[in-house]
């Protein structure tokens, strides 16, 4: 066992974790941070991502023990005060999800996405959510609350 | 799915875990960005009962460019996609690493740990093939340089001998006259290369004077195309030359043929990526 010191969404944990469990199930099944999803569970269908130190990792193909000292956001984490984020309100307003599953995934992908490109086109958005596998929707509405969020965001910080 | 247990150390030097490879021998694997290890790790193709994290060794991060190029083998493929003097110096090398995976895989995906791994259908062993690069190693025996041609031995199989760890991976800026490029046909969900191809030109007084093309995916392991480049050496690079010599694509290489692609699909694929990969490169030498 190996002893790891992590802050989730804020909190900080300090934890006695086997050196071969993932991050995902330490999220998930230490934790009890459940929003995080297993979907695939071999890199490329993305419902698990998550930030690391503000970058978006697949939490299905990290070690916990790699994480020590590491600033994690996870789903959980992006609301603030009751309020949703825009991404969040995006998928809501837009319809941008039908079954769910993928959504947490989906989120803290074009959040790193907003990040480093704020005003992304549609195909912008579209290439910078490839690693995300959606089953439902299509993509569609997806592409729009991505929109939808950047437009919001943009708004927020043009009125500050 | 979960992997066996091992033991992990995360080393912060490089000699540090060089001692520890040694101590450990073959039980030991390094781990680099982990994303083809640990899903191998996953599903119990790879059991090491040693894991040895160099994430948290920083001399082995980090792009130079001027003349040469140096690439640390730890840096990630989302670090040299946006590095911006790099992408001058080698447009091939931007290309390609821009095609990987997806973000989030290029956010953990490392440049040394892609060609210690060698997968057949890896983007980067054409490119560095292309390049003419230096593979930098450091081992029991001190360091050494293993040119990219010499490297990749087999499918899943390097010149790296037991206790050596990739360092740094080195090649020459272009200069005037040069271009490079790579294109590739992706698979649609993993986005490994179906067929992937790299080329290099250099222009002078309107004339190929040099070349050098590499192809991936296709076959057990990425491979030169001596054919392809003779038979551009010495045309004007127009449109015709380049189909000319694309023709000969593939030839002298076994084809891999699986669900995805027959052997004669991927065949045909490579004269078509060569053709692209070549265009490309000569429009950045004019």
């Amino acid at each position: 066992m190996t002893t790891i010191t992590v802050t989730i969404n804020g909190v900080r944990y300090t934890s006695e974790v086997e050196p071969r469990l993932l991050l995902v199930h330490y999220l998930r099944e230490h934790l009890n941070l459940t929003g995080t999803h297993i979907g695939c569970d071999t890199s490329q269908c993305g419902a698990c991502v998550v930030h690391i130190n503000g970058v978006s990792v697949k939490s299905c193909t990290t070690l916990a023990v790699q994480c020590d000292g590491a600033e994690i956001t996870t789903i959980e984490g992006l609301a603030h005060d009751g309020q949703l984020h825009p991404l969040q309100e995006g998928f809501w307003e837009k319809h941008g999800l039908q079954c769910g599953f993928c959504t947490p995934g989906m989120i803290m992908a074009a959040a790193d996405l907003l990040k480093r490109n704020p005003n992304p086109t549609d195909e912008e958005i579209r290439h910078g959510l490839e690693g995300n596998l959606c089953r439902c929707t299509g993509y569609e509405n997806i592409v729009r609350a991505v929109r939808y969020a950047a437009e919001k965001m943009a708004a927020a910080q043009a009125a500050d | 799915m979960i992997p066996a247990p091992f033991d992990y150390y995360a080393p912060t030097s490089l000699a540090e875990a060089l001692t520890l490879l040694q101590q450990h021998g073959d039980d030991a694997k390094i781990l680099a960005g982990g994303h083809s290890l640990l899903p191998a790790m996953k599903l119990r193709l790879a059991s090491p009962s040693v894991l040895i994290d160099i994430n948290k060794v920083a001399e082995l991060r980090g792009i130079k460019v001027n003349g040469t190029v140096e690439i640390g083998a730890m840096t990630t493929w989302s670090a040299i996609e946006h590095h911006t003097a790099l992408a001058k110096a080698c447009p091939a090398m931007t290309d390609a690493v821009g095609l990987i995976g997806d973000i989030q895989v290029r956010n953990r995906g490392t440049i040394g740990g892609s060609l210690a791994h060698a997968d057949p259908a890896a983007d980067m062993p054409a490119v560095v093939l292309a390049l003419d690069a230096q593979i930098h190693v450091e081992g029991p025996n001190g360091p050494r340089a293993i040119a990219a041609a010499d490297f990749f031995t087999d499918m899943l199989s390097t010149a790296l001998e037991p206790g050596e760890i990739i360092t740094t991976i080195t090649f020459d800026s272009h200069g005037a006259g040069e271009g490079s490029a790579y294109a590739k046909f992706p698979h649609p969900a993993s986005r490994y290369a179906i067929v992937g191809a790299a080329a290099y030109v250099k222009m002078e007084n309107g004339q190929v004077t040099a070349c050098r093309v590499a192809i991936t995916g296709a076959g057990p392991k990425a491979e030169r195309q001596p054919a392809v480049e003779q038979a551009l050496i010495g045309t004007d690079g127009s449109a015709d030359a380049v189909a000319a010599a694309a023709a000969h694509a593939g030839e002298g290489m076994d084809m891999l043929g699986d669900i995805h692609a027959s052997a004669e699909y991927r065949r045909a694929m490579c004269k078509v990526y060569t053709k692209r990969a070549l265009l490309r490169a000569i429009e950045r030498a004019r």
